[in-house]
Parts: structure tokens; C-alpha cells; sequence
């Protein structure tokens, strides 16, 4: 698959909200994911 | 076995009626849900014929919710509960009893009332009776699910809110195919098929709910 | 009740499986297995991600809007089995009555609750270019609206409790009703789906199923997978922490006396 450019792949054939509406917000929900654990984490260790 | 369940339904029939204004309030909310969908949505025939399977089934669900903490939350409290749990009497039968009596109450006279509000509705006699019909199979089915999350939400903190939010979810095969018979009577087509299946709906209610009561109720005392 | 010192004899006899039921020595093995499956779920998503988007060919009828479905497929796929998984943690806990089993289950909640709504927001955007409005009333979708309401209803239901064991348990039986009625409620709405919707068409029938697509959704499933191990690993290690507070090994570790 070749999209000649950056600019025609971040453009997706014009459907690049739909699909970088999506992923981003994969990427969004994964990264809060692993923020909370971290957090949680870091409070279990600590509170006695 | 059979004394006992009488037993139960009677002494909780007892106490509903000691407290009519509870039941009555319910019946009340029934009725008042059921009236504000035309108020919302304009009083267009077509568009209320059409509506008016789901909003009477939705309103019955909720009224339903908000009778199910009924169902054990004054016998927790007064400590009458723990007595059935160690009582000689087998835990499902009392659980039974306790589900027949909250039917008897709540879910029995809704769908008495469903004729009457369904006119509000301008249905036809066919779609009145399946109306009638599929709530009266089906609310039962209400009392035995919401049995279930009544047991779980025991003394739990949130808990008429938490049950609706445990229990109406389940509720959705049930809404569906109530709603969905009494549609197609108004169609013209036969509503047997949807009736059957809110029978069998109500078979595996029969078979699941008072096991998944007994087990809530043992870890609410755990 | 109070849990310091106290060990079920499954915990401390029989096989290695056995006792790793108690948290005490299930703890550092999760720490360990942990860096696994996240490297195992980036070596996964690396080559799914590559095959999306660099050699997947454009669709003839959808343009480059279908590529939302190698998000969107697994995600719908983790929700489910993720469900499955949570139900089989807490009916191993109810009948073996171990408490890593519980924790294990409350550890997947959220993570198949994130996948869940993944699934519904990909659905959506996915719809929106390919069948004109945000949302439909398409049997999966709306089987998914629900299935993520049973994931409410069950991280609800444990955290309203105090007790961990009772709220354990009353989740369990909870998530074990859930599973029962879940093809029950597939297959209602897939009935009043088709009833209603009239089109024949799905939002889950993928322009023709290329090798390359199914490689590619595959391969991302796998790393959402291992992605969600990784997690629900790392979560369970905080939840024992929490519940283990008074135990002694917890205290040594945290290095309060």
C-alpha cells in the first residue's frame, strides 16, 4: 500500500477523521489505562 | 414444603398491606411514566400506536425497579432474614414465597392496569389483550431477575440505583420480546411466537433466579 | 475479616499451581510475567499496525474508512472474551473459594469495560462514513451497548461493597447470571434487529475478507491480548497490595513495621 506522501496518509482518502478518531482514542484509552495502574500502583506500595 | 410457602406469601402480603401506600405509590408511578411519553413526544395517534408497546413495558420496568428493594431490605433490617436463613424451612421455598408475594403486588396489578392506560394509547382490542398478555407472563419474570440483584445490593450503599443498573440490562430480552408481540398484534400477525418465548424466558427465570437468590442471600450473611 | 496470617490449605500444599493460588507468592510472579506480555503485545501490535495501514489495499467501496475494523473487530473480539474470562475467574473463586480468583476477576472489569466502549466509539465512526449516521441500531452494536452496561453493573457492584470477599462473591454470582444472559440478549436483538432494521446489510461484514485483513486483525488481537495479560497483571498486584495491607510480608515490603 503506498500513499505517496505523508500528507495522503495522515488525509486517509478523506476519511481521516473517522479513522484517526479512532485509533487516537485507543491510544488515548490505553495511555489513561496504564496512568491509572501506575497510580494505583505507586499508592499501594506506599500507603501503610 | 408447601405450607411453608404459604406461609411466606401470606406474611409478606400481610405486611405489603400494612404499608398500601407503598404499593399504591408504585401503581401511581406506573401510571404517571406511562402518561408523560405523549406529553413529551405530542399526541400524534400514529406515532403513540406505535409507541405505546414500548413505553408501557419500559414504564413497568421501572416501577418494577422501584419496588424490588421491598423484597428483603425490611426483613434485613429487623433481623426477620436471618432467621429464614438458619430457619428449618429449605432457603429456595421462602425465596419463592418472597418472589410470588412481590409479584402479587407489583407486577400483577400493572398489568391490570395495562388496558386502561393502554387506551390512552388508542390500541386496538387485539393489541390490548397481547398487551395484557405478554405483562402478565413477563412480570414475573421482573420479580425473579430483580430478586436476584435485590439479594446482591443487600445492604449495599447506592443500592436502589445500583440495582437498576445491575438488573435492567438483564431485563432486555424480556422488553424486547414483550414490546416487539404486542407490535405485531397491531400489525395484524400473530403474537404467539413472542409469547412463547417470554414463556421460556420465564421457565429459565424459574430454574435460575431462586438459586442465584439463595447464594446472594448466603454471602450477604457470610 | 480480618485475613493476616490466614491461609486456606490450598494455599500452602499440593502442586506449585496450588500455591500460587495465594497472592503472597502469586505477587512476584506477576511482577515477572508482566514485562513479557508487554513486549509480547508490542511485538504483535508492531507487524498489525504495519499490515492496517501499509498493506492493506484501499477498499474498492468504503475508501480508507474500513481500516477503523482492525481496531475495531479486536476490540469487540477482547470485550467479549475478556468478559468470558472475568465470569470463569469469579466462578473458579465461588467454587474454590481462593481469593486471588476474585481479584483476578475484579482486575479484568476495567479493561474489558475500556474495550467494550473501543468497540462502540470504532462502531460508531465507522458508521457514520459508511452508513450516514453515528449510531445504528445494528444487532452487535447494541449488544455491545449492553454488554457494557454488564461491565457497569459488575464494577459497581464490587466497589459498593466494603467487604473484598463479599463483594467477591455477590460479583461473582453477579457475572455468572451475566454470562448466561448474554446470548440471550444477543440473540434478542439480533431478532429485533432484523425485525426493525430491514437492511440486510451489517456493520460487520468487512469488505471482502483478504488475507491481509484477517492476518491484520488477527495480529492486533493478539496484541490486545497480551496487552490486556500485561494489565490485568499489573492490576491484580495493586489490588493484593490494597487487600493484603495488614499482612505481614506487605508491610515488609513497603518497609513500615
Amino acid at each position: 500500500m503506498n500513499w505517496g506522501s505523508f500528507g495522503n496518509f495522515t488525509h486517509m482518502g478523506g476519511y481521516a477523521f473517522y479513522v484517526w478518531g479512532s485509533y487516537l482514542m485507543a491510544l488515548a484509552c490505553i495511555a489513561g489505562e496504564l496512568a491509572l495502574l501506575a497510580r494505583r500502583a505507586r499508592l499501594a506500595e506506599r500507603r501503610a | 414444603m408447601l405450607g411453608g410457602l404459604q406461609t411466606i406469601v401470606a406474611r409478606d402480603l400481610r405486611l405489603s398491606m400494612r404499608r398500601r401506600g407503598d404499593v399504591l405509590n408504585h401503581l401511581v408511578f406506573f401510571v404517571i411514566v406511562v402518561t408523560l411519553f405523549p406529553l413529551g413526544v405530542g399526541a400524534e395517534p400514529n406515532l403513540l400506536r406505535a409507541m405505546a408497546p414500548g413505553i408501557v413495558w419500559v414504564a413497568a420496568l421501572l416501577a418494577a425497579m422501584l419496588s424490588l428493594q421491598r423484597m428483603f431490605a425490611s426483613d434485613y433490617a429487623d433481623g426477620s432474614l436471618e432467621q429464614m436463613l438458619i430457619s428449618a424451612h429449605p432457603l429456595g421455598v421462602i425465596v419463592v414465597g418472597k418472589f410470588i408475594a412481590h409479584w402479587l403486588v407489583s407486577g400483577l396489578p400493572v398489568t391490570l392496569l395495562a388496558p386502561l392506560v393502554g387506551v390512552q394509547f388508542d390500541l386496538s382490542q387485539q393489541a390490548l389483550a397481547v398487551l395484557t398478555v405478554s405483562l402478565l407472563v413477563g412480570t414475573p419474570v421482573l420479580s425473579l431477575i430483580g430478586g436476584v440483584g435485590a439479594a446482591l445490593t443487600l445492604g449495599v450503599r447506592g443500592g436502589g440505583v445500583l440495582l437498576a443498573l445491575l438488573v435492567l440490562p438483564l431485563f432486555v430480552p424480556v422488553l424486547i420480546f414483550g414490546a416487539g408481540g404486542v407490535s405485531e398484534a397491531q400489525a395484524g400477525m400473530s403474537a404467539a411466537p413472542h409469547l412463547s418465548l417470554l414463556g421460556a424466558f420465564l421457565a429459565m427465570s424459574c430454574v435460575v433466579a431462586p438459586w442465584a437468590t439463595c447464594a446472594a442471600l448466603r454471602i450477604a450473611y457470610d | 475479616m480480618a485475613t493476616e496470617g490466614y491461609r486456606l490449605d490450598s494455599e500452602t500444599s499440593g502442586s506449585w499451581l496450588l500455591k500460587l493460588a495465594a497472592p503472597q507468592a502469586f505477587f512476584p510472579v506477576a511482577g515477572r510475567m508482566i514485562p513479557w506480555f508487554a513486549v509480547l503485545a508490542v511485538l504483535f501490535a508492531l507487524p498489525g499496525l504495519y499490515l492496517s495501514f501499509f498493506v492493506a489495499p484501499t477498499d474498492f467501496q468504503q475508501g480508507e474508512a474500513y481500516r477503523v475494523i482492525f481496531l475495531h473487530v479486536p476490540a469487540a473480539w477482547m470485550s467479549m472474551f475478556l468478559y468470558l474470562v472475568m465470569a470463569f475467574w469469579a466462578a473458579l473463586g465461588l467454587i474454590l473459594n481462593t481469593r486471588l480468583s476474585g481479584m483476578m476477576a475484579s482486575a479484568v472489569a476495567p479493561t474489558g469495560a475500556m474495550f467494550t466502549f473501543l468497540a462502540l466509539w470504532s462502531g460508531a465512526l465507522w458508521g457514520k462514513p459508511t452508513w450516514g449516521t453515528w449510531w445504528v441500531w445494528d444487532a452487535r452494536l447494541t449488544s455491545e451497548l449492553i454488554l457494557l452496561f454488564l461491565y457497569f453493573g459488575f464494577i459497581a457492584l464490587t466497589n459498593a461493597i466494603d467487604d473484598p470477599r463479599r463483594a467477591d462473591r455477590a460479583g461473582a454470582v453477579l457475572a455468572i447470571v451475566g454470562v448466561v444472559n448474554i446470548p440471550i440478549i444477543y440473540f434478542s436483538v439480533k431478532w429485533w434487529n432484523t425485525l426493525h432494521q430491514g437492511a440486510s446489510v451489517s456493520l460487520t461484514r468487512a469488505p471482502s475478507m483478504a488475507t491481509t485483513m484477517l492476518v491484520g486483525m488477527l495480529l492486533m488481537s493478539l496484541a490486545a491480548w497480551m496487552y490486556s495479560i500485561a494489565v490485568a497483571l499489573w492490576r491484580v498486584r495493586s489490588i493484593i497490595l490494597e487487600r493484603e495491607r495488614d499482612a505481614q510480608w506487605v508491610r515488609e515490603l513497603r518497609g513500615v513495621q
